[in-house]
């Protein structure tokens, strides 16, 4: 029984910081309706600007805090709506999220140049050595400050929100906001005040986080991406049931660790909020089937099949030549980057075509890779390395083709968050610590010619995703990735379009991953980390990742960013930094850079009296004007 | 030929449609007129199965469809146009229709290509100087015309219409309605949500007027002109706003 209520006790306190974090999110997403995945990253922010703060400049506990919270946190909040979430406007998922997830990186990059991740930074708790006892129960003071911080917030907010006129504004525009907007209050404005506090919820959670654990920019920015859950019980948009979710899942997690001994339980333990947060995705209830009309892009022309082919044997012919002439001390190098190369070419037939957001590609790599290893090296491995990832995404899939867009989103985030912590970190399949060892595939152990085998893999794969993008099933995908109504209205057998193209992204994937594998040699949990995988899918965004040649580029340049990175001194790390500021710039350049390059030489191919774009009525007004005459 | 019965739907705690039953038979356009928010779009939701309906019923061809997916719909000769545009944007004008005509032909191989069937649709209502364009691009009329030869393309028996005719001119909405005609000639059930009255009350065989989710009368062109409630509901307020 006393275990029972020490580990409720913890449970709650926990708890309450994921009410905290998921509440700032609910905030900022129904005023602006752009989920942030850089809210851990603002909360990161404003734990380590407490810490310089506090343990550099020696200012107290209290006027810290406050100056964290109150004024530190809106203001990053507010510049961030007024830089980045105003021009967004209705831009399609694929970039809104892009952007809000390189700028988790690039202040994550920040961060990691400010506070050297090498020297350890110190968050003393608050009142240390003040301990309670509550039936039977010590409570830190710390602890205290935290269920009594977040039940004050909860009952201001709900008091904020229901009795102030701002407040009477913000849920006037979260419930409606061309209807808010006529009835006087400004939707920009209710936005900004909506991302301020958003991110002082943020900093709050951050800072009260930051002396449980030992502070670094990485884990810190993750550890709140556990109260995305919270958020998603509460449907993004109700704030009592996002409360309740915290709890439930600070509570959940407390007695999975006192309770669950087994040792394989035991190991997914840290996955239990992942776990929490894809099976309220898949529980929860989708709006039906309505999509906004996003601003209309200019597609990237598709190459016809003789352009295909001549491009594929140019591409060919300049590896061979590659393959030939390269120094063998950029060969692994190079290979590397071909690999990657076709790790994103796997995004292009799912995100580029299909608009579905996968933020897990490299775990499918990552599975790949194992496939392989374990499997042996010959033909049957590459197989398994196609095919396993190929059946995992499937799996992976079937509960979650029922969403769409952002929640379809965050179920890959939660799986390949948790494959990170149960899978790739897990002994029994890493055998030991140094990783696991991968064969060269097809015994190819001659650099030049593993170089050209990695090539050609790429080429073919390449090859088929410009076909398929002109087959029907290329056609149904673009369709879906417009308008899903359209596509069920006309017939299209919706879920199996999708899990077959969710299959075939996955199998390409562990294609690319088991390579990359026989690359290096041997794989570990760092090669296929959540992070890079989010970098992956913003280079391929912002570089094009409905082009061949978008994906190639971006890849290509990953690999260089270290040559670069020795050229600078004095940041930490300089590709964080790169695809963060690349990914907001994207903004402004929604197709990505190729795209955007294409489209420039298209447009001075000017296509005759092409007619001028539509421009839609907005609805409400209609119905509005009409309700009033 | 279409047949709902009794629908009812709420949002919250208000009727967005109440008791609401009407029958579209084949070989003639039918008209469903009422003022913004009367639940015209709503009704079209539930036939083609987008939302569910608390209560009733919808028949195609004497076959009760109220629990068949969006898709089985469509596949038993249910096709429609959106209000708010779906065209496919990132697509050509061409490859709209094109895919539509896939999709409804599945694996045969039999009959006319697609893109033969595509580019007869788009002559037919106009568009074949813009075939190679992409889709996203097209003024508002342009894509209200693509959507219905889309639509076209999966050879439905019953086609509904969601206001087709805004942001076309007049003599373009005249060569609707004339095609709208011609289409319910050969045997299309047709189902016409409109605002322009003058192509409604030209082309329609029977009009129902539905206002505040309920229906409010129907009959002929001139039986409706002549409801006195329907004057007052719509006709009215459309004449004075004008
Ligand atoms: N998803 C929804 N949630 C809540 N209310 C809705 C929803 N969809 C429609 N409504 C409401 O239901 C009513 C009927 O809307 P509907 O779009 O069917 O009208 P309509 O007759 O098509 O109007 P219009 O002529 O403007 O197109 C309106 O009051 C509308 O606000
Ligand atoms: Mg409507």
């Amino acid at each position: 029984m006393d275990t029972f209520l020490a580990l409720t006790v913890t449970g709650l306190v926990t708890g309450c910081l994921y009410a905290l974090t998921a509440s700032g999110l609910v905030v900022t997403y129904t005023t602006s309706g752009i989920f942030n995945f850089a809210h851990g990253a603002i909360g990161m922010l404003a734990a380590f600007s407490y810490w310089e703060l506090t343990a550099s400049q020696g200012m107290p506990g209290l006027p810290a805090l406050l100056l964290t919270v109150l004024v530190i946190s809106p203001l990053v909040g507010a510049v961030i709506e007024r830089l980045l979430v105003r021009r967004l406007g209705t831009a399609s998922l694929e970039v809104t999220l892009t952007v809000t997830v390189g700028l988790l990186l690039l202040l994550i990059g920040i961060a990691n140049t400010i506070w050297d991740p090498a020297t350890p930074h110190r968050v003393q708790a608050f009142f240390l050595g003040d301990e309670v006892t509550v039936a039977g129960v010590v409570l830190t003071a710390h602890q205290l400050v935290i269920v009594a911080t977040a039940t004050a917030v909860a009952i201001s907010l709900w008091a904020f929100l229901h009795w102030s006129r701002t407040g009477v504004a913000l849920r006037a525009v979260v419930d409606d906001r061309e209807l808010a907007a006529l009835t006087g209050a400004s939707p920009t404005r209710v936005g900004q005040l909506g991302w301020a506090l958003g991110a002082g919820l943020a900093g709050l959670a951050g800072v009260l986080l930051a002396s449980q654990v030992s502070l670094d920019a990485t884990t810190m920015t993750l550890l709140v991406v556990n109260g995305y859950a919270a958020a998603v019980l509460g449907r993004l948009t109700n704030l009592p049931l996002t409360f309740v979710g915290g709890l439930l899942l600070g509570l959940c997690q407390a007695w999975a660790v006192g309770y669950l001994t087994l040792d394989f339980i035991s190991q997914i333990q840290p996955v239990i909020p992942m776990l929490f947060l894809f099976v309220a995705l898949v529980l929860s209830p989708q709006a039906r089937l309505r999509v906004a009309q996003t601003a209309p892009l200019r597609a990237p022309s598709v190459p016809g099949a003789r352009r295909t082919l001549l491009a594929t044997g140019s591409f060919l012919v300049v590896a061979a030549l590659a393959a030939v002439a390269m120094p063998l001390s950029r060969m692994g190098d190079a290979t590397h980057g071909m690999a990657v190369a076709l790790i994103l070419l796997s995004l292009v037939p799912l995100v580029g075509y299909g608009g579905m957001v996968s933020l897990s590609q490299l775990t499918f790599a990552g599975i790949g890779a194992v496939a392989l290893a374990k499997v042996g090296g010959g033909p049957e491995g590459l197989l398994a390395a196609i095919a396993v990832p190929a059946a995992v995404g499937l799996l992976v899939a079937l509960p979650t083709m029922r969403l769409r867009g952002l929640h379809l989103a965050l179920a890959t985030l939660a799986f390949g968050y948790a494959m990170d912590d149960a899978f790739f970190s897990n002994a029994t399949v890493m055998t030991d610590s140094l990783g696991l060892p991968v064969p060269r595939p097809l015994g190819l152990d001659d650099p030049r010619g593993y170089f050209f085998l990695v090539c050609g893999a790429f080429a073919v794969c390449a090859f088929g995703v410009l076909a398929l993008r002109r087959s029907t099933l290329g056609r149904r995908l673009v369709a879906l990735g417009d308008s899903p109504a359209g596509c069920s209205t006309l017939g299209m057998r919706v879920r199996r379009t999708k899990l077959g193209v969710f299959a075939m992204s996955a199998g390409m994937a562990g294609l690319g991953g088991a390579l990359l594998g026989g690359q290096q040699g041997a794989v570990g949990s760092a090669d296929f980390g959540l992070l890079l995988s989010l970098t992956l899918l913003l280079l391929a965004v912002v570089w094009g990742v409905r082009t061949v040649s978008g994906v190639l580029i971006a890849a290509l340049l990953l690999e260089a960013a270290p040559l670069l990175q020795d050229h600078i001194s004095g940041v930490g790390s300089v590709v964080p930094l790169l695809v963060g500021l690349g990914a907001i710039g994207l903004g402004k350049h929604q197709n990505g850079i190729v795209g955007s390059v294409v489209a420039a030489t298209r447009r001075r191919r000017a296509v005759p009296n092409l007619p001028q774009p539509r421009t839609e009525p907005p609805i409400r007004e209609e119905v509005l004007t009409s309700a009033q005459s | 030929m279409l047949r709902v019965e009794d629908i009812g739907v709420r949002f919250g705690g208000v009727h967005a449609l109440k008791g609401v039953s009407l029958t579209c038979p084949a070989g003639q356009v039918t008209g469903l007129i009422g003022p913004n928010g009367a639940g015209k779009t709503t009704l079209f939701n539930i036939v083609t199965g987008i939302q569910r309906p608390d209560a009733g019923s919808v028949h195609l061809d004497d076959r009760d469809i109220t629990r068949d997916s969006t898709e089985q719909r469509a596949r038993a000769g249910l096709a429609r146009t959106f209000q708010r545009l779906e065209v496919f944007g990132s697509l050509t004008v061409r490859e709209n229709v094109q895919l539509a005509a896939e999709l409804h032909r599945g694996l045969r191989r039999r009959g006319r290509s697609p893109v033969e069937l595509a580019d007869d649709l788009l002559a037919r209502v106009g568009l074949t100087a813009v075939a190679d364009h992409q889709a996203g691009v097209l003024p508002t009329g342009s894509a209200r015309l693509l959507e219905l030869a889309r639509a076209l393309a999966i050879s439905p028996t019953t086609l509904l219409l969601d206001e087709p005719g805004s942001g076309l001119d007049e003599a373009e909405s005249h060569q609707l309605g004339d095609l709208l005609r011609s289409l319910a000639a050969e045997g299309t059930a047709v189902l016409l949500v409109e605002h322009d009255v003058q192509l409604v009350m030209r082309i329609c065989a029977h009009i129902y007027v539905l206002d505040f989710g309920q229906l409010l009368c129907e009959g002929s062109p001139a039986e409706v002109q002549a409801d006195v409630g329907v004057q007052q509901a719509y006709l009215g307020a459309e004449s004075v706003a004008s």
